[in-house]
């Protein structure tokens, strides 16, 4: 019999909770998944709900110190095991150290006839059995639905299914149960409505041929948790999550300054330049030097040793070191310095959400007191119907937490120079910058000016922006911005810039 | 080894002979239920020709996996085969009969 001993409970009231170990569903459920009690993940097929399962029991074995059970319906231990071993998770290794066993319930329909009254014990006692031999801490049953197309009686499975949990919790196992998703329901066979704590639905959407991961807590007594859609992504290293960093704005606004890189634009920012830890938006039309701006903002963090992330949407890295070369700009020595690194993605490889999870993941890796998104514009054009603000707002959010300038180029498109891409997202930015070209004698001259720049005096002249070998400088005086009208004869038919 | 290969044979050679094997859990009313009626059963249909193995789970955990034993009672055809499980108490006998693929009376 268990010990009398009556658990500690964290705070007060305050539910304990068993960490997953997955990177972001830990900070968005509060800590993990409700100890001792069920959650149930549900999804369609191939929503990664046995994946989060298994990493569940992974590192809860591995960093928890808690054993786990696997009782697997669809898969055998050999595929199970080959399943994840993509992921770096050696299950032969934990099952042989005792920290891990997988049991496969293999039902096969057509073999079993059924001659009155029955019930589920032999499961229990399969579970009681394997939970002994390891002391496990948690379960896994992926997925109980398995066993509606194998009991006939669906009444029967119904009530041992109830009882089968409520065993779970008096046993004090923390458990995860995987549901197929309904037409009209979480689940194909209304599990939800057994599982009273926790219920988390995972999503896999393909619109317009991209693929966009999302999960969200539908349910979780006693802990306060957004209803929002988290992205979240698969890749080498499993379930990565998004979490909303920060649910107010209380980030610490930072009075330390940084150069932009170019001392006649620093001039132009109170002879400072920009705010770190701001995020700044450089738009402008093909061709007027956004990426030179950026590059040349990351040359001149580079020099003071700062690390910087460069996220290329358009260019392949090679093309943007060359680029740069014949703008006075050697960024390959900041490369092999290990100060500058490149992270260059297709657009339409993975929606926004899956572009927002890698960028997040790769950011809070590798710590840069730098980040260079160029351009956004794709990562816009990458997105659905879904609401692109928001899931920008958290990545702006989660920069300015981690005290990150951030540079985001947007290709705006002549004749329309505020793009409504660009004012989407511009009240996110502290200072947006603008660049176009112009023809005040009929002599085509990049312009750029500072339209906003949230707390400082800055200037509001438009100067002369000029690209040469020597780099970027500025030139003269082009006047006040508000006499705009240039843009129309300016749509110069640049390939790359 | 030497074991099953004497069983091996003995099935080769005897086709009509059975090897049921009952999965309880405890002595439940459905266990005692599924006894009884099994034993009925094989003296009505397979007089001299089956032997019964029942086996206590709550004694033997570790069995329930090898014959993937999910529902109690539970009984298995291990002979002849192909392997057929039955589950429930057996009081439908025509379904254990059907279930188990013996002659029907005539």
């Amino acid at each position: 019999m268990p010990s009398a001993k009556p658990k500690p409970r964290t705070a007060g009231i305050s539910l304990a909770k068993a960490p997953t170990g997955i990177q972001g569903l830990d900070e968005v459920t509060g800590g993990g998944l409700p100890k001792g009690r069920v959650s149930l993940v549900c999804g369609n097929a191939g929503c990664g709900k046995s994946l989060l399962a298994m990493e569940f029991l992974v590192h809860g074995a591995l960093r928890y110190g808690e054993p786990g059970v696997c009782m697997n319906f669809e898969e055998t231990e050999e595929k199970l095991t080959a399943n994840v071993a993509s992921l770096g998770f050696d299950l032969r290794a934990l099952a042989r150290q005792k920290k891990l066993l997988i049991d496969y319930v293999f039902i096969e329909r057509n073999q079993i006839t059924e001659a009155g009254e029955y019930n589920l014990d032999g499961l229990f006692i399969r579970l009681a059995h394997a939970v002994k031999t390891i002391k496990a801490k948690r379960v896994v049953l992926d997925s109980v639905q398995a066993l509606f197309a194998g009991v006939a009686d669906s009444a029967i499975l119904r009530s041992e299914l109830q009882r089968l949990f409520r065993w779970l919790e008096d046993q004090k196992l923390t458990a995860i149960v995987t549901g197929e998703a309904g037409v009209h329901t979480l689940t194909r066979h209304n599990l939800e409505e057994y599982i009273a704590d926790c219920v988390i639905a995972l999503d896999h959407r393909v619109t317009e041929q991209i693929s966009t991961r999302r999960l969200r807590i539908v349910k979780y007594r006693g802990t306060s948790h957004g209803t929002d859609e988290y992205p979240f992504l698969i890749d080498e290293e499993g379930i990565s999550v998004v979490p909303i960093t920060s649910l107010a704005l209380t980030h610490k606004a930072l009075i330390e300054r940084v150069s932009t890189g170019i001392p006649a634009l620093d001039e132009m920012m109170e002879g400072k330049g920009f705010f770190r830890g701001s995020s700044v938006l450089v738009t402008g039309t093909a061709g007027t030097g956004k990426s030179s701006m950026a590059a040349n903002f990351v040359s001149a963090a580079c020099a003071r040793g700062e690390l910087c992330l460069y996220f290329t949407f358009e260019e392949s890295p090679s093309q943007i070191l060359r680029n740069m070369r014949s703008v006075g700009l050697n960024l390959e020595r900041w490369v092999r310095k290990r100060l500058l690194h490149f992270n260059a993605m297709r657009p339409t490889s993975t929606g926004l959400e899956g572009h927002l999870a890698a960028i997040h993941k790769l950011i809070a890796r590798q710590r840069p007191s730098i980040v260079v998104i160029d351009p956004i514009t794709n990562l816009i054009s990458a997105s659905g119907s879904y609401d692109v603000k928001s899931m920008l707002v958290r990545l702006v959010d989660f920069l300015k937490v981690a005290q990150i300038t951030s540079i985001f180029t947007n290709l705006t498109f002549a004749g329309d120079p505020q793009a409504r891409t660009a004012a989407a997202v511009s009240s996110l930015m502290d200072t947006w910058i603008v660049l176009r070209d112009s023809k005040p004698n009929g002599r085509p001259k990049r312009e750029l000016y500072v339209l906003k720049s949230r707390g400082m005096a800055h200037s509001r002249v438009a100067r002369e922006l000029i690209v040469s070998d020597r780099g970027l400088e500025l030139g003269s005086l082009l006047g006040d911005h508000s006499m705009d009208g240039a843009e129309g004869g300016a749509a110069k038919v640049a390939l790359g810039e | 080894m030497k074991k099953s290969a004497t069983k091996k044979r003995t099935a080769r050679t005897r086709r009509d002979f059975f090897i049921l094997r009952l999965y309880i859990a405890g002595l439940t009313p459905n266990s005692v239920t599924a006894i009884s009626n099994l034993k009925n059963i094989c003296e009505t249909k397979l007089k001299g020709k089956y032997r019964i193995e029942v086996v206590d789970l709550l004694e033997k955990p570790q069995l329930a996996k090898g014959d993937q034993i999910i529902a109690i009672p539970t009984l298995v055809r291990r002979l002849p085969p192909p392997v057929k499980k039955i589950i429930g108490n057996l009081s439908k006998t025509e379904s254990v009969i059907v279930g188990l693929d013996l002659q029907p009376a005539r």
